[in-house]
């Protein structure tokens, strides 16, 4: 429970489907934060949620894990001028990994979570992650890492509403949390400060060259380490000239390279440390691919898993026709043809 | 989940102890009728200071100091940081304290950038260190303003030979204003000799059968100090605010109790502390004691248990009824790590299995024995 109006409505569902309910706030971060769910004014929240439910209501310090599974590989990331997505990694590594963990040792049958993605059983037995109800709010893209033991362990209890129901729900139910604003930031970067100040602290940023394909020199930026492929502001570039994208990041040779837009187009897209709900589709079989967390997703061909798919887990997904180059560090999520199910997914090369 | 069967054994007394019946008798009235500000200058006021004077005269007797030498404060915390900042306020120089201070000590010190002195195994002031901060700060040309040992531990329960800290701090640092964090002992030690070698004593009512939000702090004649608190002058100019008579009332009568049975509370929770440390240290394995009983006070029982988390262990005994603790817990509720076992010297494998079982005057056998099961087969299960 983050003290937000999903995870309160998750567990008023739970409580009024008869579950015995135990409400946990995890501790994650111990810096400074005025964002996510580490505030104490949101562990109140949720605290509060849960003497309303009549639930017991804990809190979890993982923050030792948080820092060495989120976010020093977020700042590692960065440093190697990729574009990492830490919300996904604390799923990947705190709810359903450490969180879980303990559910099952304290003998817990499941862990359910606020998140807008439904957990289906298929008449095979398989279990799959499909999209929310609310396709606006969908976050199946976020929780694309379960595997099979995994889902059989999770609940998604309002993924079958629209946000606009979970809201009616918190409200019927008079929960405080029911028209607190979704929060959209990453949870230990402030407000204020933000991702350049939270990095700074962290990393010597370098300064690099803006050079367009020929490699003249057109711009320049202070920090390397803060450029996204695709990214168009901030490159101090002289006005009046053709729209320039970033299309490449060498953080070593201190160079960002920019051009038109259409130079961002690849045929195909390389995916490591993929994770498969079950078994890995077969070669030349068409998925629907998303590449953001409310991005719309492209038909694909999977073309190459290099190695051993399960275990290791690259692939090579060529488009249907070319889109733009995907971020380095980003999650590249697949779906099923029917853009229904979450098939699995990785992080872009 | 909510499955737990039987009576709560409340093993947590070091966190905050049941009131003493006397107490809550004492306080009643003036909670009720006699609700008037000793300050005023009726007849109605006089008889709450009367019991206001009264009780100054048995806490101060009880404490072995004199009555003008007790100030009444909000808590334990309260009188800590009126000690550390009161005496640099008022005389300037460095504060030290040890490094397994409670947190009202030691985020004050800090706060105030001063020193921090090593500690022993377990969890003692590291004398020959502290002897070298105090020259080394005189080298330097600078003054102890204050230093500050706590009396007993609050998570490992140690007891600290005050008498010996005195004669180091006099001997190194003669100016400086000696305060002792007494918080965990006026339950098992017999505190008037702490009083007797420091110049700033703090207590907290609620940890010996009090209310929360009392304290008090021994303030020795011709010690001086800023006030924290500034106002009306009340306690002598010394800590401001509309006397709370029902807490002082209830405070000393507590007290009193509490001193009245001592000896045979030592002999008896003592007893049973002994059991509960046999109990699951024959039981389990790779389960420490962390501070050998003959260096701990009766109420305390701290354990370092490995391959097991705190927070895991808490939620199998709370579901079993057994109230217990680790750590502090920091704003959200969340177990901190122990900055008491990390300056002990606690290997990482023991640390996070930190387990703090403190008893106290309603402490029974049956709840030892209760403690005994649960914590053996919640250990178990955790290891599986």
């Amino acid at each position: 429970m983050s003290g937000g109006v999903d995870s309160s409505v998750a567990a008023a569902e739970l409580r009024r489907e008869g579950h015995d309910v135990v409400g946990v706030t995890m501790r994650l971060w111990g810096g400074e934060s005025d964002t996510g769910c580490c505030s104490v004014s949101d562990v109140d929240d949720a605290r509060r949620v849960a003497q309303q439910l009549r639930i017991d209501h804990l809190v979890f310090n993982f923050s030792e894990e948080f820092n060495d599974t989120v976010v020093s590989p977020y700042v590692d990331a960065h440093r190697n001028g990729t574009t990492p997505n830490p919300c996904i990694e604390c799923n990947r590594h705190l709810k359903f990994d450490r969180l879980s963990q303990r559910a099952r040792l304290l003998g817990f049958d499941a862990v359910a979570t606020g998140h807008h993605a439904r957990i289906e059983r298929q008449p095979s037995g398989v279990w799959r992650v499909a999209r929310g109800a609310d396709t606006a709010k969908d976050q199946s893209y976020v929780v694309h890492m379960l595997d099979q033991k995994e889902l059989a362990y999770t609940l998604f209890p309002v993924g079958h509403l629209t946000k606009t129901q979970v809201r009616e729900r918190a409200s019927e139910l008079g929960l405080r949390t029911a028209s607190k604003p979704d929060s959209q930031d990453v949870c230990f970067i402030s407000k204020t400060g933000g991702r350049e100040t939270f990095l700074g602290h962290r990393i010597p940023f370098r300064r690099a060259r803006v050079v367009d394909e020929s490699g003249t020199e057109v711009g320049a930026v202070d920090a390397v380490e803060l450029v996204t492929i695709g990214q168009r502001r901030g490159l101090r570039l002289p006005g009046g000239s053709p729209k320039q994208f970033v299309l490449a990041v060498d953080v070593e040779a201190g160079t960002v390279v920019v051009g038109d837009e259409s130079r961002l187009a690849c045929d195909t897209v390389m995916v490591g440390n993929t994770r498969w709900s079950h078994e890995p589709p077969a070669l030349g079989a068409s998925v629907l691919v998303q590449t953001s967390a409310h991005g719309v997703a492209r038909e694909a061909v999977l073309e190459e898993i290099v190695g051993d798919a399960r275990a290791t887990n690259q692939v090579v997904l060529r488009w249907r026709e070319p889109q733009r180059r995907v971020a380095p560090g980003q999650s590249v999520v697949m779906y099923d043809d029917a853009d229904r199910v979450v098939l699995g997914g990785g992080i872009a090369l | 989940m909510n499955t737990g069967s039987g009576a709560l054994a409340y093993l947590d007394h070091a966190a905050t102890a049941p009131m003493r019946h006397e107490a809550i008798e004492a306080m009643r009235p003036f909670l009720d009728e006699q609700f008037a500000n000793p300050s005023g200058s009726h007849r109605f006021s006089r008889s709450a200071r009367r019991a206001v004077d009264e009780a100054r005269d048995d806490v101060a007797a009880v404490l072995g100091c004199a009555p003008g030498e007790v100030v009444f404060t909000s808590g334990g915390t309260e009188a800590d940081n009126a000690a550390i900042f009161g005496a640099v306020r008022r005389h300037g120089g460095v504060a030290v304290c040890s490094a397994a201070e409670h947190h009202a000590v030691l985020h004050c010190v800090e706060h105030l950038g001063g020193e921090v002195v090593r500690v022993d195994r377990n969890g003692l002031i590291d004398l020959d260190a502290l002897a070298s901060v105090l020259a080394a700060v005189s080298a330097r040309n600078d003054r102890v303003g204050v230093v500050s040992v706590m009396a007993v531990n609050n998570e490992v329960g140690s007891i600290t030979p005050m008498r010996d800290v005195a004669r180091a701090v006099r001997a190194g640092a003669p100016g400086a204003v000696l305060h002792s964090d007494a918080v965990q002992a006026a339950c098992w030690l017999d505190v008037r000799d702490i009083v007797l070698v420091t110049d700033v004593v703090s207590f907290s009512a609620h940890k010996f059968g009090g209310p929360k939000g009392m304290g008090v702090m021994v303030q020795k004649s011709g010690i001086t100090l800023e006030p924290l608190i500034m106002g009306g002058g009340q306690e002598r100019d010394r800590r401001s605010g509309t006397t709370n008579v029902a807490g002082i009332v209830a405070t000393a009568a507590a007290l009193r109790g509490t001193v009245e049975q001592r000896d045979a509370e030592i002999q008896r929770v003592g007893a049973l502390k002994e059991r509960l440390v046999a109990g699951i240290t024959s039981q389990l394995p790779d389960v420490m004691q962390t501070v050998p009983s003959q260096h701990s006070v009766a109420g305390i029982a701290h354990f370092c248990i490995a391959d097991v988390e705190s927070e895991a262990l808490l939620f199998l005994l709370d579901e079993a009824n057994v109230c217990a603790s680790a750590a502090s817990a920091c704003a959200s509720g969340a177990m901190e790590p122990s900055h008491v076992l990390r300056a002990m010297g606690v290997e990482p494998r023991f640390v996070k299995g930190a387990l703090r079982l403190s008893l106290g005057h309603t402490t029974t056998v049956a709840d030892v024995e209760r403690a005994i099961e649960v914590v053996v087969a919640s250990v178990r299960r955790l290891r599986r």
